[in-house]
Formats: C-alpha cells, sequence, structure tokens
C-alpha cells in the first residue's frame, strides 16, 4: 500500500511493434487525474528500453500496454529484466487485446493485473493502490 | 542515518543507476535523510557542467536536450538530464512526458534521464531539483541538463540550479517591446530561436537583437542568439559550442 503520501510514479509503455495508443494515452490520462504521475515513453518499445526507463524514473508501477498479440513474449520479459535489475517491487499490470486464456499463465509469469479494453480507470486506479509496494 | 541509505550512496558513488535512481526518490520525497546525503556526495561535487533549458510549452525544449546531449555523448562525455512537468493542482497528478523526446538515448548507459513533476512548487522547477542535479553530478556525469516546465515570463528559478540559462523562443514569441520586459528575458545567457523553418525567425532575430543592443548593461549586449531547428538537428553544434566556449566562465558560478 501507499505509505509516503507522495503521488504513485507509473511508467505507461508500449512494447512491440503495434502502435496503437490511444488506450495506453486514455490510461495516462485517467491515472493523472486520479493523482500519479505518470511518464508515458511512447510506441515501440523494447522490453529492455521500457526497463531501463523503469529503473531510471524509479516507478513504483509499469503499465504495458499490447494490441498486436505479441504479449505473451514481451510482457513476462519486462517483468524478467526488471527482476534482473533489482526491480522486484514494481506492480507490473498489462492491457489491451488479450485473450481470456492467455491471463493465467501473464499472472503466473508475474503480470499481477490484466485490464481489457472496457475497463473503467477508476478499476485500475484501486488495483494499483490496493497491489502497489512502497 | 539509516545504513540502507549509507549502503545506497556507496552504490551510486560506486556507479550503480539503482542506488541513484532509488536516492532519487528519497531526496524528491523530502526524506529525513537528504541533508546526510547531502553531506556524504558533498566531496563528489563540482565536476559537471549545469545547463538550463527553459521556455514556453511545445517550444522545443526536450527535444533540443536530446539533440545536446547526442551530441556530447558523441564527445564521449557522459550526460545527465532532469526534465520537469507540472502537477496538477486539481488532484496532484502528472504527465511527465520529455522522456519521449529523448528515445535515442533509451538504451544508452551514459545517459540518465529523470523526469520530475513540480509538486506544488513555483518557479517552473521542483523544489529538490537542485539536489537531484548534485546527486547526478556526484554519480559522475559531465553535463547536467535541467529542463523546466514550460515557462512564462516570471519562472526564473532555473538561475538558482544552472550554471548557464538557455531560454528557447518559437518565432511567433513577439516583438521589441515583449523582450523589453523584465522576468525571464533577463536571465537568459544564450538565446535559441527554435523551430526556425517556420519563418518569421530572422524577424524575430532582429527583435531580440535591436532590444539588447539598448541594454544598459554591457554583458546583455552580447548575449549570443542562435536559431535551430531541433527535430532537423540544425544548429544543434553550434549551441553546442556556444554553451562549451561559455563553460570556463560559467561553470561553478552557481553556488553549491
Amino acid at each position: 500500500m501507499k505509505e509516503t503520501g507522495k503521488p504513485i510514479r507509473v511508467l505507461i509503455a508500449k512494447p512491440g511493434l503495434d502502435g496503437h495508443d490511444r488506450g495506453a494515452k486514455v490510461l495516462t490520462l485517467g491515472l493523472r487525474d486520479e493523482g500519479m504521475e505518470v511518464i508515458y515513453t511512447g510506441i515501440r518499445q523494447t522490453p529492455e528500453s521500457i526497463v531501463e526507463a523503469a529503473v531510471q524514473e524509479d516507478v513504483d508501477v509499469v503499465g504495458l500496454s499490447c494490441l498486436s498479440g505479441a504479449h505473451n513474449y514481451h510482457f513476462p520479459k519486462v517483468v524478467e529484466l526488471l527482476r534482473e535489475k533489482g526491480m522486484n517491487q514494481a506492480l507490473v499490470i498489462g492491457g489491451g487485446i488479450i485473450p481470456q486464456e492467455d491471463i493465467p499463465s501473464l499472472k503466473e509469469k508475474g503480470i499481477k493485473g490484466i485490464f481489457g479494453s472496457g475497463t473503467p480507470i477508476k478499476d485500475i486506479a484501486n488495483f494499483i493502490r490496493e497491489n502497489v509496494e512502497r | 542515518m539509516k545504513p540502507y541509505v549509507v549502503e545506497l550512496v556507496k552504490g551510486m558513488l560506486a556507479g550503480s543507476e539503482r542506488c541513484l535512481s532509488k536516492l532519487i526518490t528519497l531526496v524528491e520525497n523530502d526524506s529525513p535523510h537528504v541533508p546526510e546525503i547531502m553531506k556524504m556526495i558533498y566531496p563528489h561535487l563540482g565536476k559537471a557542467y549545469y545547463v538550463g533549458i527553459t521556455g514556453a510549452p511545445g517550444v522545443g525544449k526536450s527535444t533540443l536536450a536530446d539533440a545536446l546531449a547526442a551530441i556530447a555523448r558523441g564527445k564521449g562525455l557522459s550526460v545527465g538530464i532532469v526534465a520537469a512537468d507540472p502537477s496538477s493542482v486539481l488532484h496532484g497528478g502528472a504527465v511527465l512526458g520529455d522522456r519521449i523526446r529523448m528515445q535515442q538515448h533509451f538504451l544508452d548507459n551514459q545517459v540518465f534521464i529523470r523526469s520530475m513533476a513540480t509538486r506544488g512548487s513555483q518557479g517552473g522547477l521542483p523544489r529538490a531539483i537542485g539536489n537531484i542535479t548534485k546527486l547526478l553530478d556526484a554519480f559522475g556525469k559531465d553535463i547536467i541538463i535541467v529542463e523546466t516546465v514550460g515557462v512564462g515570463q516570471t519562472e526564473i528559478g532555473i538561475t538558482e540550479v544552472a550554471d548557464i540559462v538557455v531560454l528557447v523562443l518559437s518565432p511567433d514569441a513577439g516583438d521589441s517591446i515583449q523582450f523589453m520586459k523584465a522576468g525571464i528575458i533577463e536571465i537568459a545567457d544564450v538565446i535559441v530561436v527554435n523551430k526556425a523553418d517556420y519563418g518569421y525567425a530572422e524577424n524575430l532575430v532582429s527583435e531580440l537583437k535591436a532590444v539588447l543592443m539598448l541594454s544598459s548593461n554591457s554583458s546583455k549586449r552580447d548575449t549570443a542568439i542562435l536559431t535551430t531547428q531541433a527535430l532537423n538537428g540544425v544548429g544543434i553544434k553550434e549551441l553546442y559550442q556556444e554553451l562549451e566556449k561559455l563553460r570556463p566562465s560559467r561553470q561553478g558560478s552557481k553556488e553549491l
């Protein structure tokens, strides 16, 4: 839970070649309006560049968006690299077009929450507040 | 001081980005350990050149910072960038959108970029930014670029943290009367007219020169005015050279 009373810092990132970032932008604005500090790094990022940004920005949350179908590779890779960099405490969540049957294995691999299209921003913000480690 | 904080400082001084990053968070969050952290790093300060970049929203500050960092890296220098964006007065949230302009450096381990929200601070910069630039100095960065939020006429906090202030203007920034007014124009060491391909840039340069010529302060009369196109990489080398030329007289000019 949030302890410091300081804003929660969130990185919103899009791994892979998918260029559809409307959802990522909606979330960036929505979480801003929930009182969080949100860094958006743009489309076509690699797991490596996302994790480097997460380390430098010391974020509490990494939110990954993927609409291309490559989530089963990119999302776990980000979790793995975060662990390598000692960022174990960062809460990793994902969204986009994620088939139901992929969700259990993504959660097993450390993506703590998966939020498909249509999820109210409030639900995501509340999930973050309840699960973030500070 | 708690042992873990001492370990963070030691780790940072030994080159750990993760330790640097966690220390920045402690300083940003106004931890009670800040005075001791600053005391520990004090002997390691003074090597870096602190370059401030300020100007209105959307004039190209982040893109210029990105381009300047690329030139510095080409010369083998390491770079730290701290970029500020505003916190909402309504709910405290912020979108920190400067890093997105600096993508070419994301995987370069000699470039450290940190985004910060102002968290209620006025003057164009977060309150903690001075101490955070010092952490980057102690970390061993050769050049530290401090980018303010998009500012108007009166936000001049950058003078307190930067050795040299670059004021970035877009070609439609106004006429000579605008530049006779007190405020931000007075603190500029170098003036950059960015987006010079938009037209009117030469007019703006003439207006600026005409006003600066009238200054009663002789050093202001010599203020360099440069034109750039940050996105196209035009004029950046000349800006970098100007900053290097002024480095010997400016570096260390602010109080540590």
